[in-house]
């Protein structure tokens, strides 16, 4: 909320300045945005009277006009219908800059006459939205004094409030706060009663159901004869203007102002466009009401309308309507003046889409007591500025009894806020802050909020009141104590996360992070056989389902790095997938994609593609890095543990532990590359970090004890012929098996297919390393092992020693 | 004599004139070896009278000693022509460029997580996480969040479609659910931080629909707001790596933390350029208070044994702040570009020890 430092020293007798109340506003928790100066745009621009204004000699509408500033009479070519000798307004000189535009004026010849300066308006000045014509000042202003002053300019302060402050929607409310920080007194304010001369034509008509007679329960009104509508004085109008609103009427005005002000909304109707009693009644489904900003809204039956006995006249505390809003010709008006319930007025805000300074405060509660104050103040205003006579007031219903008494500890101000305070203090800044301390004499006090704190609810609440007055500066900052001994912050899961990133950084590819969600036809591509997860109100509709693979995400940022002629792309993302829609069912996943060369052209390297085994090496160093055995790792071959359909049918695999599948990687499916509308060949993985066996805790870090082989080892090279379709996997497994404590290595160094094999056949060539314990190996023994390899290849492959 | 001395002129003439490592141990073989002329000569001498064999075989050692000592000084000299040849031969330019690696790096997303729980760990704190998907229990209710709460709208929530039961799950819009996953799981006391993912419906210059949240939590019998000052100065010090840092804290709301308080840091905006430090300005860089009572009943704590205080900070606006990253939507482009401007090697592990960052 806008307001400025005259307005706020309406409310509040102080001797500070303008820094000091902006620094205090901020330190009890009225957070000061901004402090706008419009003086100091406007510091070289001064008064000048116009001494005489002639027809120019070749432009029918502009005129030449002599301009005094007391010292100086300069020539000024001015296209204003209203320029006219003894005007005095705002001259803009050459070298000032116009706030409007950020140009500089130069001196300049219009229609061949030279321009010496500029007599502004308001909107070139940013002081309004006038821009019929040049600023007329007060004939009583001196030429020559600075226009700032003239203007009456002032700073204006902009407070971002908290949504629990209703209190502060108000100016008076923002000096009761300030009062309390002890940096003023708060003055009083006239809420007594005017005195009514008749009584009012239309009485209130409460057309609420009993069950929803809380929607509202209180509701003043008034009728004041023989005003006129003119337009509001200029003190009126400049405040106004200075806070961002645009004068209308006086009687607009000021309910615009005691808005401000009071942080109470009224709203005056023109008597002679209402008919019989006037109140608040429950909307009917599909009544309409043309609203004060020009729109028509079709009406719910949850929404809430002042009506009278034809139909709906405002939607209530939230906009008027336009048939029986007041003109310039309205002599009569309906004061209203009422509570509404906050949620109601929240709920048909959000529904029509109505943004207003009503609904603002309405939905954040409005003190109850001030729909009497406010008709009162309101009521005084009018006949000041607008003349005429009051009607007795008119009533419905009574000001519920809002203001929570709390039991308070005061000892919890230094329980909860570290601080020591006397009891005094805190019982003084309780009662300035407006709250009634109803007993204070042992260690639990009774405490009565006051009307305007809805937000009171508990003894915390009261804590918040005390400290945030008192400062929180002046709270003494007191180390945590810490443990002993420090543990890692970690778990097993998140450390092999933080692992896993690392090493796949290792491996060449770089970390990336992409949205969660990504659109459905591209997550349709990889479906799995529970439904998608579908976000009902998506960002855009390209971002509509929950991610079920880190792929697809990963594939996209590949095809905008190919866009952008990047086009050799390796990534990947530690991140969750979706499997569900209920908390918990997501899977933390890392997931990577290589796209391009894997190694570019180069003069001393083989320019090479990327291809499955670039994938299947990024998923086994993930699992190394994380301690998981890799050669007890299979290729999965069942059906629920084989590769998913988004990757090539005959270059994808996965990474098992019995039935448990960690990993799954693969050249991705031309189809799927070409729906999703970016080039392959691209190999990609992901990793199930969920599923990894955690680490075995042993007996601590010790690591087992070192004992090598003091005797020579031995490498001995076979090949065999075996079938084309038989999985190599299975014959090295079959290789380690023959002799699990002679052989320490299996290395497969070929793999042969042409026509020096026959057809449907591969050659495989391996070399075994044999490492003894006991003693060196006698050729006998090196024999044997090699027979008994050779014995469980055919075995368990079929395979055949090549001779 | 004369034979001697000529046969020695005509193996030094050998020697001298053998081109290379092999032709000088034909020459050794010609002159010392089985069938050498040395050898020969060697063998003559049992025939001879003792007197003559005595000084011929004299003469024959000198003979073959020098002939020896020449052989191996030829045979050094020209072993080293030969390696100086080859090594003259396998000269390479240099200045070639080395085999090709690609260096991968991290995101400064996961680097900032991980630099801000290398601060908070030794003062006790544990890593914990929550699901992205949230009931509106978790996310809501417990958090002290009323139906039709003004601040329940101004979090954009996502919401997942209406079950049979008329409830929905939502995508959590901060990580402040974890604060209630863990109290209601665990034992008093209690030392936090929950990284992660967060979820709001705008999307603009400085929103996007996903971002990163940490949230921390303490609670315990004795905690109060000295503690909570103290945690946050020394946190903000720390990760910005610098010995002063003046920090405020002002009054503010919010709907699970009471008294609330957000926090803001020195800085200066001097030519358009922000720097953090001491300075004319005030940057709000985090929220948090006192845990609001109502949460800690909701998580089934005891409000009037228990208390405790929780704070939450965005990842993204830290790391753009500390590393001068300008644009928040970057952070979700997988620019290969800015990946390489801005990540970090993944040697560049953030320690106490070593340091936060390079």
């Amino acid at each position: 909320m806008k307001f400025t430092l005259s307005w706020l020293k309406d409310h509040l007798d102080t001797d500070s300045d303008l820094e000091t109340i902006s620094d205090t506003l901020t330190a009890i928790g009225l957070e000061v945005e901004e402090v706008l100066d419009p003086r100091a745009a406007l510091a070289s621009f001064v008064v000048a009277e116009i001494v005489s204004a002639e027809q120019h000699p070749d432009a029918d509408r502009l005129k030449l006009c002599k301009v005094s500033t007391g010292k100086d009479t300069v020539q000024v070519v001015c296209g204003a219908p209203n320029a006219r000798a003894g005007l005095k307004g705002v001259l803009a000189r050459p070298g000032d800059i116009i706030p409007a535009t950020g140009d500089k004026l130069k001196k300049g010849k219009i229609r061949g006459v030279e321009s010496q300066g500029m007599m502004c308006s308001a909107s070139e000045l940013l002081l309004g939205e006038d821009d019929d014509g040049i600023i007329e000042l007060d004939s009583d202003v001196t030429a020559g004094t600075s226009a700032a002053d003239a203007l009456a300019l002032e700073p204006v302060i902009d407070v971002a409030l908290t949504p629990n402050r209703v209190d502060a929607l108000g100016v008076r409310g923002v000096a009761r706060d300030l009062a309390a920080a002890e940096l003023g007194t708060l003055k009083p304010i006239d809420t007594s009663s005017v005195a009514g001369t008749f009584d009012s034509e239309i009485s209130v008509a409460m057309r609420l159901p009993d069950a929803d007679s809380g929607l509202c329960p209180h509701f003043v009104g008034r009728t004041i004869r023989g005003v006129k509508n003119c337009e509001s004085p200029q003190w009126l109008k400049d405040r106004l203007t200075a806070v961002g609103l645009r004068p209308v009427s006086a009687l607009v005005d000021i309910t615009q102002y005691i808005n401000i002000d009071l942080g109470r909304p009224l709203h005056a109707f023109d008597t002679s466009k209402l008919s019989g009693d006037v109140g608040p009644r429950l909307a009917t489904k599909g009544e309409k009401i043309a609203a004060l900003n020009g729109n028509e809204y079709t009406l719910s039956s949850d929404m809430l309308v002042i009506a009278d006995e034809t139909g709906a006249q405002a939607i209530a505390g939230v906009m008027g309507g336009e048939p029986s809003s007041c003109t310039d010709l309205t002599t009569e008006v309906f004061l209203e003046s009422a509570l509404f319930d906050p949620i109601t007025i929240a709920n048909t805000g959000r529904a029509l889409g109505i943004v207003s300074d009503a609904r603002y405060c309405f939905e954040r509660g409005v003190d109850p007591a001030s729909t009497l104050d406010g008709a009162e103040v309101a009521t005084r205003m009018i006949i000041e500025i607008c003349g005429g006579e009051a009607s007795h007031l008119v009533v419905g219903g009574v000001a519920p009894e809002i203001g929570a008494t709390v039991s308070f500890r005061p000892a919890r101000i230094k329980d909860l806020g570290g601080v020591v305070m006397d009891a005094t203090e805190i019982q003084q800044i309780l009662a300035r802050l407006g709250f009634v301390v109803e007993s204070a004499d042992s260690d639990v006090w009774t405490v009565k909020a006051p009307t305007w704190r809805r937000d009171v609810e508990g003894e915390h609440d009261l804590v918040e009141e005390v400290l945030r007055i008192h400062g929180y500066d002046a709270i003494p900052v007191e180390p945590l104590p810490r443990p002993a001994v420090s543990k890692p912050a970690f778990t097993d899961d998140q450390r092999r996360a933080g692992i896993v990133r690392r090493a796949l950084a290792g491996q060449g590819l770089s970390e990336t992070t992409t949205w969660s969600f990504l659109a459905a036809s591209d997550a349709e591509l990889f479906a799995t056989s529970a439904s998608p997860v579908v976000l009902q109100n998506p960002i855009s509709s390209d971002l509509d389902v929950m991610r079920p693979s880190l792929l697809p995400n990963l594939i996209s940022a590949a095809g905008r790095n190919a866009a952008r002629a990047m086009s050799d792309v390796a990534l990947f993302e530690v991140g969750p997938r979706f499997e569900g829609d209920a908390p918990g069912e997501q899977t933390l996943v890392a997931g990577g994609m290589r796209a391009g060369q894997k190694t570019p052209r180069h003069w001393n390297a083989s320019a090479r593609v990327v291809d499955i085994f670039d994938a299947k090496a990024d998923a086994l160093a993930a699992l190394e890095a994380v301690g998981v055995q890799v050669e007890r790792l299979q290729i999965g071959s069942s059906e629920t543990s084989g590769p998913p359909t988004w990757y090539h049918p005959g270059q994808s695999g996965t990474l098992c532990l019995g039935p448990n599948v960690l990993a799954e990687f693969g050249a991705l499916h031309p189809l799927v590359l070409k729906g999703m509308d970016v080039d392959g060949p691209i190999v990609g993985f992901e990793v199930f970090l969920d599923r990894i066996p955690k680490p075995k805790r042993k007996s601590g870090p010790a690591r087992s004890k070192f004992a090598p082989s003091s005797f020579q080892p031995v490498e001995r090279d076979f090949a065999f012929l075996l079938n084309d379709d038989v999985p190599v996997d299975d014959m090295i497994r079959a290789v380690r098996g023959a002799d699990k404590v002679l052989i320490a290595g299996v290395d497969l160094f070929d793999v042969y297919v042409g026509d020096k094999v026959e057809d449907g056949k591969k050659s495989v060539a391996l070399s075994v390393k044999l490492e003894p314990t006991k003693a060196t190996l006698t050729d006998k023994e090196i024999e044997d092992v090699s027979s008994r390899i050779v014995a469980a290849v055919e075995k368990a492959v079929g395979g055949q020693l090549r001779k | 004599m004369d034979q001697l001395e000529q046969l020695r002129e005509e193996l030094l003439a050998e020697v001298s004139s053998a081109a290379d490592l092999q032709a000088l141990d034909g020459v050794r073989v010609g002159a010392l070896g089985k069938k050498g002329r040395i050898t020969a000569m060697m063998k003559e001498l049992g025939g001879m009278e003792p007197d003559a064999r005595k000084a011929a075989g004299q003469a024959l050692n000198v003979l073959k000693g020098e002939i020896a000592t020449v052989l191996d000084a030829r045979k050094a000299a020209l072993e080293e022509s030969e390696i100086a040849a080859r090594l003259a031969s396998e000269t390479v330019d240099v200045s070639l460029p080395v085999r090709p690696s690609t260096e991968g790096l991290l995101h400064p997303i996961s680097q900032t997580i991980e630099e801000v729980v290398e601060i908070f760990a030794p003062m006790g704190f544990e890593v914990a996480e929550g699901p992205d998907i949230e009931d509106d229990f978790h996310n809501f209710t417990a958090l002290n969040f009323p139906p039709d709460h003004p601040a329940r709208e101004m979090h954009d929530t996502f919401f997942l479609p209406p079950k049979a039961d008329d409830t929905r799950h939502l995508l959590r819009t901060h990580t402040s659910p974890v604060q209630v996953r863990v109290m209601q799981d665990k034992e008093p006391p209690i030392r936090i931080l929950a990284p992660g993912r967060t979820y709001r419906c705008d999307y603009d210059i400085t929103h996007t629909p996903m971002f990163h949240q940490i949230e921390g939590l303490v609670i315990d019998k004795v905690v109060h707001m000295g503690h909570l000052k103290s945690c946050i100065i020394e946190f903000v010090k720390a990760y910005f790596e610098l010995d002063e840092l003046p920090t405020r804290f002002r009054p503010s709301y919010f709907p699970f933390t009471e008294p609330s308080a957000e926090v803001d840091i020195g800085c200066s905006r001097q030519n358009g350029e922000l720097k953090i430090g001491a300075g004319a300005d005030w940057l709000e860089i985090l929220g948090c208070g006192m845990v609001h009572p109502n949460v800690l009943s909701a998580s089934g704590i005891d409000p009037n044994e228990y208390k405790g205080f929780a704070f939450g900070l965005g990842v993204e606006r830290i790391a753009m702040l500390k590393y001068g990253i300008p644009d928040l939507r970057t952070f979700y482009d997988s620019d290969l570009r800015w990946l390489r401007h801005y990540g970090f090697a993944a040697l560049d592990v953030p320690t106490s020890a070593g340091g936060l960052s390079r």
